[in-house]
């Protein structure tokens, strides 16, 4: 009687009721803690920036990197692409996680808080790209140099 | 399905079973026609190409994240209760019931703020390419058709939406917050609490529905034979290719990485944010390696010289004010007490060593010497106080005040330091005067100290 109840169910919403009671639950919470910044008159800026969050990386981020990433296969077709490819990630990784201070946004806070100012970190970064790559081209030396002393 | 890969080379194509025809739920015509009405580019099409992606890479990252996940949550809502918010100086005021059961932090081990607080955002940073790698591994169900087939997957993928922008979200402000750019324009800790719980709604759902998938994705392969499978071995998941939800490409490139080399990548990303990171709160000689961390800055090598939250000329701290004309005062006793400098320096010292630690996830260890909070408290005629208010002589300012609970005010180690490391402290560092407490939060351990206000009701 039951399973015949949850069949029904099944047919049609999709899938068993548990289900239901569980989305429903988390979305409740999710929805009770969006309430809770609805106190705060910059809301709407909130929310403009959960949503950029996501378009910024599905819809920006995720296109430019592959597409990147085919160029490359285009360009160096075959494994040694990685040559190319993981320093630049790292150059990738690097400023979306310190652009900040790289590029030298929020200077007036930074030098309030710390008495500093952030003129070092560009060059900072740059020489870590330049690492990064310098290794990754070693690497590549060493290993095709390897191989055609294994082939000789 | 078999649960290892053959390891002799070259693989066979591994037999898959035909998936269920799919099934529409209620109202099915509706359902069916969205699926006919696909738009060009989206569904499983040949453009995905990815060798790598299937459900058990997916689950590898998932697992991770499954893992190290909750310990950034709770570090951050430990933090929150760290800043106390039963004297109202937890931001953001007023969460509901959108908070870890309250209790007063405790002063021991004195290290509890810097731990928490350096796992919450060493662990949140360290953990961003993992849950790139992840986004990457599931991006094409973002572009499948139909979008959905029944109300269940039209509810789920809403969900989704709390999943996937809250973790940016947190993640995009949190990075920036660390690093003073508040070009967001709204108040930090309302919108990454908040944002926390959002995130946290989608994801206990998401886990819940996907915890099934996630240990069938992980017994789909051995890990220790994808971790001996070399590049020339390295085979595409299998994959039914009638599977319209499969995220196993149809057509895929010849691989150009293996999974164990992904795993690397993904796992090396991790190392190079974990080592520009770790040093601002481990300190010592790794602090110079957080090369772009305003916290691996250096200040010099002098007793005085180490991380600086709010400058005193920042804080309008002016000669008047701190000068010779400078008094400590009591209060909360008979009558209130005032000391000048001299005066502080006569009473019985004590040195500890403790960490200044911020939640922005930075902390230094120095060497502290001061007044006992709980002498001053005694000769303000307050010797058991159930809290106390200090205050800072800086005109304006967030945290120009802070309540301490009764046991961070009777901690043998609670100080008002005149000095770190056996010289006065540096006007920056809160000079004639500072609070500094064991696993107190930063911003609690107020400079300039102008008044302390020992409170014996609750």
């Amino acid at each position: 009687m039951i399973a015949g109840v949850i069949t029904g169910w099944r047919s049609f919403y999709g899938e068993h009721p548990a289900h239901l009671l569980a989305v429903l639950a988390c979305l409740a919470l999710a929805g009770y803690a969006a309430l809770g910044v609805l106190m705060n008159p910059v809301w709407p800026r909130m929310l403009l920036w959960f949503a950029a969050a996501i378009v910024a990386h599905d819809l920006v981020l995720f296109p430019l990197y592959a597409a990147t990433d085919r160029l490359l296969n285009r360009v160096r077709p075959g494994p040694a692409v990685n040559y190319l490819r993981l320093p630049l990630l790292g150059v990738g990784v690097s400023f979306a996680l310190f652009f900040p201070g790289i590029i030298r946004q929020g200077a007036v806070t930074y030098h309030a808080a710390t008495g500093l100012t952030q003129e070092p970190f560009l060059a900072r970064w740059l020489l870590l790209c330049a690492a990064m790559f310098g290794a990754s081209l070693l690497a590549y030396a060493l290993r095709s140099g390897v191989r055609r002393l294994l082939q000789t | 399905m078999p649960r290892t890969r053959s390891e002799s080379a070259p693989a066979r194509p591994t037999p898959v079973a035909p998936p269920p025809p799919p099934r529409y739920a209620f109202p099915a015509p509706l359902w069916r026609t969205v699926e006919r009405l696909r738009p060009p580019g989206l569904g499983r099409t040949r453009h995905w190409r990815s060798p790598l992606r299937g459900p058990w890479l997916t689950s590898v990252f998932g697992a991770v994240l499954l893992v190290s996940l909750p310990i950034v949550i709770v570090t951050g809502l430990l933090d929150y209760l760290a800043y106390g918010p039963q004297f109202h100086q937890a931001f953001p005021f007023g969460v509901g019931w959108l908070h870890l059961p309250y209790f007063d932090w405790p002063t021991r081990p004195s290290w509890l703020f810097r731990l928490t607080q350096g796992l919450h955002v060493g662990l949140g940073l360290v953990l961003i390419p993992v849950v790139l790698a992840k986004l990457w591994s599931v991006v094409p169900r973002l572009f499948a058709w139909p979008p959905a087939r029944s109300l269940a997957q039209v509810l789920e993928r809403t969900s989704l939406i709390a999943v996937v922008g809250g973790i940016l979200f947190e993640i995009a402000t949190g990075v920036l917050n660390i690093q003073y750019d508040y070009v967001f324009g709204f108040d930090f800790y309302t919108a990454h609490y908040f944002g926390a719980w959002v995130f946290l709604g989608g994801i206990v759902v998401h886990v819940a529905l996907k915890f099934p998938h996630l240990v069938a994705g992980l017994r789909s392969r051995s890990l220790r034979t994808e971790l001996r499978t070399p590049l020339a071995e390295t085979q595409p998941e299998p994959a039914h290719p009638e599977d319209p939800d499969s995220l196993v490409a149809l057509d895929p490139a010849p691989p150009t990485i293996s999974r164990r080399g992904l795993l690397a990548v993904v796992g090396g990303g991790a190392l190079l944010v974990g080592l520009l990171t770790a040093g601002q709160t481990i300190g010592g000689p790794l602090r110079r390696a957080a090369i772009l961390l305003p916290r691996g800055r250096s200040y010099g090598d002098g007793p005085n010289d180490f991380q600086i939250n709010r400058t005193s000329l920042a804080a309008g701290i002016t000669d008047e004010l701190v000068g010779p004309t400078w008094r400590l005062n009591l209060t909360g006793g008979a009558l209130p007490v005032t000391f000048d400098l001299n005066a502080l320096h006569a009473m019985p010292q004590h040195t500890a060593e403790l960490p200044l630690a911020c939640v922005e996830g930075w902390s230094s260890t120095q060497v502290w010497s001061g007044v006992r909070l709980r002498d001053l408290a005694a000769m303000a005629g307050v010797p058991a106080p159930t809290s106390a208010v200090v205050r800072s002589v800086e005109p304006a300012g967030a945290f120009n005040v802070a309540t301490l609970t009764r046991g961070q005010v009777l901690d043998p180690d609670s100080l008002l330091a005149t000095e770190v490391n056996g010289t006065p402290l540096s006007r920056d560092h809160g000079a004639p005067c500072r609070v500094i407490a064991p696993a107190v939060p930063g911003v609690h351990c107020t400079k300039w100290v102008g008044s302390i206000e020992f409170r014996t009701a609750p």
